[in-house]
């Protein structure tokens, strides 16, 4: 089980305010993804749900108990750190031990789950070594096994792939998600990196300065972002906004469209434009285009390989069902 | 050119530490030799290097004439009783200091630091009042409590300076994995900081023993270490002169042989952790 309640939760250091009181239910078995730009609060909301910082006032409640004042070790939940924190002078085996040794569980129970979750994440080798002697991305192994012995009732992430490198980071990602696939266990995952958030969370967070800025599933983020800020936040390439008279001709402060939502023709269309830099990805091609009577290049996708010259002079079409509307405070406009 | 110039710095550099190296040296050097000196000879105008009767007479009347197991013995377990008794508080005072520092954490070590200021005969008057009414009066429990206080101050920063290079998110995974506060201490904190508390050990250990002030004023007989024992030998009009050489070399050697198998950890303890 494992149901997080958080109840006006605020957190002040000082005389500073990092996460003003704010309110959020993570259900069992949820896959949450707390994504917001660095200093945003993400991590000290974390480290708050884990009891490594006080709350300063507020109520967490962890399957319906009052858990604000109870330490970290008794609140059962397993954490995976950015910097992995394994136990350097422990072996793999140690390391993974060590919950359920502090939780005295006998011996032969310690090597079952041990040899279990080395089994699982492809350590067997390794359990004799050091963490020293390992990769990063096995070392990551080690610091998710240390976490899912000892069964916790939910699993929080704090930025655990920022320190591999690209390639190993989709991997990790798939793994994590295959794990929280199999073992049902609620997961909080902290991260910058939007495309994590897109593709491992059932429900996504998107905070910025301490406050919620919108709660939903991905693609309700994706479809309906609530506010100019998760409209930049969320998709890659950015959202296209445009202020001024092409806005105010959609009734709105500012209208949004995301790149993949343009259309480029070389003869017609609704907005003319002079092509500037292309991104080549071989699966896509992203042009940025100058147009007339709109501040700053518009980002346009387009499927597969696709040659457009510097300077050359085209037209894009938005797709007229996909544009977001934006009032003056920068809210959606139904 | 450029190569030159560096071996000829090379030469100079290692000319000059050598020549400070025998200047710190020589005192020890010169205990040693006259303590293989006769009498006469150690007083002897001019100083004599070579050409002295080599003997071990001092030695043995040194012996004869006093117990030195015995303040062997005193030395080992009052320098040895106050370095673990200090390390035991200090440990749980630097975990806080280097984890949960507050805002009077720099202030109160600055101010630990400050008591080393302090000369030690300025509080003489009132330890040896507490030691009268506590029966503590040449009591080798007594002495190990005042030398673990006089060092605490150096145990703790030592202490202090080798816990803040331990990354604090493993003591808060430790955390996380249930350990109670004692376990994080024992068995994540501890071993990690082995090497230096092992110099720390070490260089307070030496202090201990070779600690003078308290050990003097605060003993008689049955709790004498070794300092006391080098005392005895000394006379306001310089005789015995080898025979007090004989003794202070009995009592150096043992810190000098320790010293000599753990140089690593000594310079390692001597810089603080500065270098890693």
């Amino acid at each position: 089980m494992g149901r997080i309640t958080l109840d006006k939760v605020r957190k002040a250091f000082g005389d500073v305010e990092v996460i003003p009181p704010l309110d959020l239910t993570i259900e069992d078995g949820e896959f949450v993804v707390f994504v917001g730009p660095s200093g945003c609060g993400k991590s000290t909301l974390l480290r708050l749900i884990a009891g490594l910082e006080d709350v300063s006032d507020g109520q967490i409640r962890i399957d319906g108990k009052d858990a604000t004042a109870v330490p970290p070790a008794k609140r059962g939940l397993a954490m995976v750190f950015q910097s992995y924190a394994l136990y350097p002078h422990m072996s793999v085996r140690k390391n993974i031990a060590f919950p359920l040794r502090m939780a005295g569980l006998d011996k032969a129970e310690q090597d079952r789950r041990v040899a279990a979750a080395a089994e699982v994440l492809n350590l067997t080798d390794y359990l004799d070594r050091r963490p020293g002697q390992l990769s990063g991305g096995q070392r990551q192994r080690v610091a998710i096994g240390r976490a899912i012995v000892r069964e916790p009732a939910a699993f929080l992430f704090d930025e655990p792939l920022s320190n591999l490198d690209a390639a190993l980071r989709v991997g990790m990602r798939l793994e994590i998600s295959e794990l929280h696939k199999r073992l049902k266990t609620t997961m909080i995952y902290v991260t910058h990196d939007q495309v994590e958030a897109m593709t491992m969370a059932d429900k996504i967070v998107v905070l910025r300065a301490g406050h919620i800025e919108q709660v939903g599933s991905p693609l309700d983020l994706y479809r309906a972002p609530r506010n100019l800020f998760v409209a930049g936040f969320i998709g890659s390439p950015k959202m296209n906004l445009i202020g001024g008279a092409v806005a105010a001709g959609h009734d709105a402060t500012t209208i949004g469209i995301r790149p993949e939502h343009i259309s480029v023709s070389a003869e017609a269309g609704d907005w003319k434009g002079i092509v500037g830099l292309s991104e080549h990805l071989g699966s896509d091609t992203f042009f940025h285009v100058t147009c007339e009577g709109i501040d700053g290049p518009l980002t346009v996708r387009v499927g597969g390989e696709v040659a457009l010259d510097y300077g050359q002079t085209v037209w894009l079409s938005p797709d007229p069902a996909q544009i977001h509307r934006f009032d003056q405070n920068g809210l959606r406009i139904a | 050119m450029a190569r030159a110039v560096t071996t000829r710095r090379k030469i100079a550099t290692t000319v000059l530490a050598w020549a400070i190296g025998l200047l710190i040296f020589f005192p020890i050097f010169w205990t040693i030799l006259t303590s293989f000196k006769t009498e006469a000879q150690a007083i002897n105008n001019p100083p004599l290097f070579w050409g002295f009767d080599f003997t071990l007479e001092n030695y043995a009347v040194v012996q004869e004439r006093s117990d030195y197991m015995r303040f062997l013995w005193n030395s080992v377990i009052i320098a040895g009783g106050s370095t673990i008794l200090g390390i035991l508080v200090a440990v749980p005072a630097a975990w806080s200091m280097a984890f949960v520092p507050s805002r009077r954490t720099k202030d109160i070590l600055l101010w630990m630091l400050s008591t080393k200021m302090l000369p030690a005969v300025g509080v003489l008057y009132p330890i040896s009042l507490i030691f009268v009414e506590f029966n503590l009066l040449d009591t080798r429990g007594g002495l190990i409590l005042v030398l673990m206080l006089i060092n605490l101050p150096i145990i703790v920063w030592m202490l202090y300076t080798y816990f803040r290079e331990i990354p604090a998110e493993i003591l808060e995974a430790a955390r996380m994995d249930g350990a109670t506060l004692k376990a994080e201490i024992l068995y994540v904190l501890t071993p990690m900081a082995i090497p230096g508390i092992a110099s720390t050990l070490l260089l307070n250990f030496i202090l201990a023993w070779n600690e003078a002030f308290w050990t003097l004023n605060l003993t008689a007989a049955s709790a004498a270490p070794l300092t006391a024992f080098i005392a005895s030998y000394s006379s306001p009009e310089g005789l015995f002169f080898a025979k007090l050489s004989a003794a202070s070399t009995m009592a150096i050697a043992p810190i000098l042989i320790l010293g000599w198998f753990s140089q690593k950890q000594l310079v390692r303890g001597l810089t603080f952790g500065a270098v890693k």
